[in-house]
């Protein structure tokens, strides 16, 4: 019983550092990745003993220093119980929406084996939507609680644009699901284990490629991420809904947007790109399509899975900094007619056509 | 679920479900609606029910109550003056809650109503609450409340883009 306990806690405990030092490494490439693309050198300010780092001593040593000793500013008139709860309320569900992501098959430790996702749940990717849902309070909270019409502004357009995205993303979700045939995110990964003719990886985006692009659309809309940025657009509303946080509060905000960024990865990885799945390897080894195997111990399988999903989401990190260094932001009609009038009508064909193309392939 | 597990889940229901009611400021009492609907969620949870409560959560805390507040933030409703109620209006209010009490009283004084086990003790199957055991129960046995609802649902889809576009024309 203790020992189970115990699992279950280092488990959590590994994913909450992983997801949090993420999001410190993220915020380094985002600013590396803005000075690459804007062809300047980029965040080489902070250094310690002269040491610069590339820039990485500014989000990993300096960022937060300099956070935790601003002074936290709670505007006048505002309602100071809501403003202090609006980035915690902002923060929460994004971080515990990785509960179910998978990050391993199993650990083969002794005679126990360990599932290496955190919460093996069977409404999965139910619960994920849940929390994404819940997003929404974070952001209309701060814009509400702050007393300022920008931030009021930034917070209705936050909440109508996730609102209206969750459509969108929860119908590309369905069309994953109907695949699949399962809500579990640990099954959906194992579902991507087969060799589509003994060559080819049969991961979901072959199976669901219109559903990959919505999701990941939907999901950078969800994110509030360029061309989506409308909630914080700097140029009319300074930067929306946290325009009145400073110090830790702020940093809250911050950080959420690149949780957020490793959700969205990592919920594509899961299910469109195999989870942890490494081609050609098995439960005991790789068995290459030409004959030759290289048996492995459990130990080593488990690791390699680990770290093919682990790059495999820094990979689609990486494409959501690229997407948001070179796109304009939309217009707000525009971001809703491409919500309403182009996302959701695809989408619903998508999950149209997956139902009759299963329904065939069972009956 | 474990009997003070329950307790301290249902005082914590009750806490946020009053302060619905009590709350001046009707920004707070809609939060606080959605923290009391949350809530139930995790009661559902811990009594098996996985899908009803990531229903809950997806429906009512993170879609109806959005447009709750929503409302309350673009009409921009002051704090609520009690004196501006009607005499009357108060006394069927008071009548209605005072209803409810009583319900409420009888239940708990006279037990539940026999159905043979008590909720607290029912052994539930393994499958109880999943996706697919729901799924099988409103495509068998349900199956026609189902897809009336549906088509209920459908006329209040095209209900709301009528009445949507008449303020238009």
């Amino acid at each position: 019983m203790w020992i189970e306990v115990g699992i279950a806690v280092i488990k959590t405990l590994t994913v909450l550092l992983l997801v949090l030092s993420l999001a410190g490494i993220l915020g380094w490439v985002e600013r590396k990745g803005s000075a690459l693309i804007q062809d300047r050198i980029g965040a080489n300010r902070a250094s310690i003993f002269g040491f610069a780092g590339a820039g990485l001593v500014n989000t990993m040593a300096a960022d937060p220093l300099k956070f935790l000793t601003k002074e936290d500013i709670i505007p006048k008139g505002a309602d100071r119980l809501l403003h202090t709860l609006a980035p915690c309320v902002n923060m929460f569900p994004v971080i515990v929406a990785f509960a179910v992501i998978p990050f391993g098959d199993v650990l083969v430790i002794g005679e126990r084996v360990i599932n290496l996702q955190v919460a093996p749940l069977n409404i999965g990717i139910l619960y994920v939507l849940a929390m994404m849902s819940l997003g929404v309070y974070g952001v209309v909270l701060g814009g509400w609680a702050s007393n300022n019409r920008w931030s009021l502004l930034g917070g209705i357009r936050g909440s109508a644009q996730m609102i209206s995205y969750e459509l969108g993303m929860g119908l590309a979700v369905v069309a994953v699901v109907m695949t699949f045939g399962s809500l579990d995110l640990q099954a959906m990964a194992r579902a991507q284990g087969h060799l589509i003719g003994g060559w080819i990886p049969g991961w979901g985006v072959l199976y669901q490629p219109l559903a990959f692009l919505i999701f990941l659309c939907a999901g950078i809309a969800e994110s509030k991420r360029v061309p989506f940025d409308l909630p914080e657009g700097e140029s009319e509303l300074i930067s929306g809904y946290f325009t009145e946080y400073s110090g830790l509060k702020y940093l809250m905000f911050f950080m959420t947007d690149f949780i957020e960024i490793g959700v969205v990865a990592g919920l594509v990885t899961t299910f469109f790109f195999g989870g942890w799945q490494v081609p050609y390897l098995m439960s005991d080894g790789f068995h290459f399509p030409w004959g030759a195997q290289l048996l492995l111990p459990q130990i080593v399988v488990a690791l390699l899975q680990i770290g093919s999903f682990l790059i495999k989401v820094l990979f689609f990190c990486w494409v959501q900094v690229l997407i948001r260094w070179s796109l304009p932001r939309l217009r707000y009609d525009q971001l809703m007619r491409f919500g309403w009038k182009a996302l959701l009508p695809i989408s619903l064909a998508n999950a149209l056509l997956t139902a009759i193309v299963v329904l065939a392939f069972q009956g | 679920m474990h009997p003070a597990l329950f307790g301290t889940m249902a005082a914590l229901l009750v806490a946020s479900a009053l302060s619905v009611i009590l709350q001046r400021s009707p920004i707070r009492s809609a939060l606080s609606l959605v923290v009391t609907l949350f809530l139930l969620a995790v009661v559902f949870l811990f009594l098996d029910a996985q899908l009803l409560a990531a229903l809950q959560v997806i429906v009512y805390a993170g879609a109806v109550m959005v447009l709750f507040l929503f409302v309350i933030m673009l009409l921009n409703l002051q704090e609520d003056r009690p004196a501006m109620a009607k005499v009357a209006v108060r006394g069927a209010a008071a009548f209605i809650a005072s209803l409810f009490v009583l319900a409420a009283v009888r239940f708990i004084v006279g037990g539940a109503p026999s159905t043979g086990t008590t909720a607290m003790s029912t052994a539930v199957s393994a499958d109880f609450g999943s996706t697919e055991a729901v799924a099988t129960l409103l495509f068998t046995r349900f199956l026609l409340a189902f897809e009336v609802t549906g088509v209920l649902l459908l006329v209040a889809i095209v209900g709301a883009v009528v009445l949507a576009k008449r303020r238009l024309v």
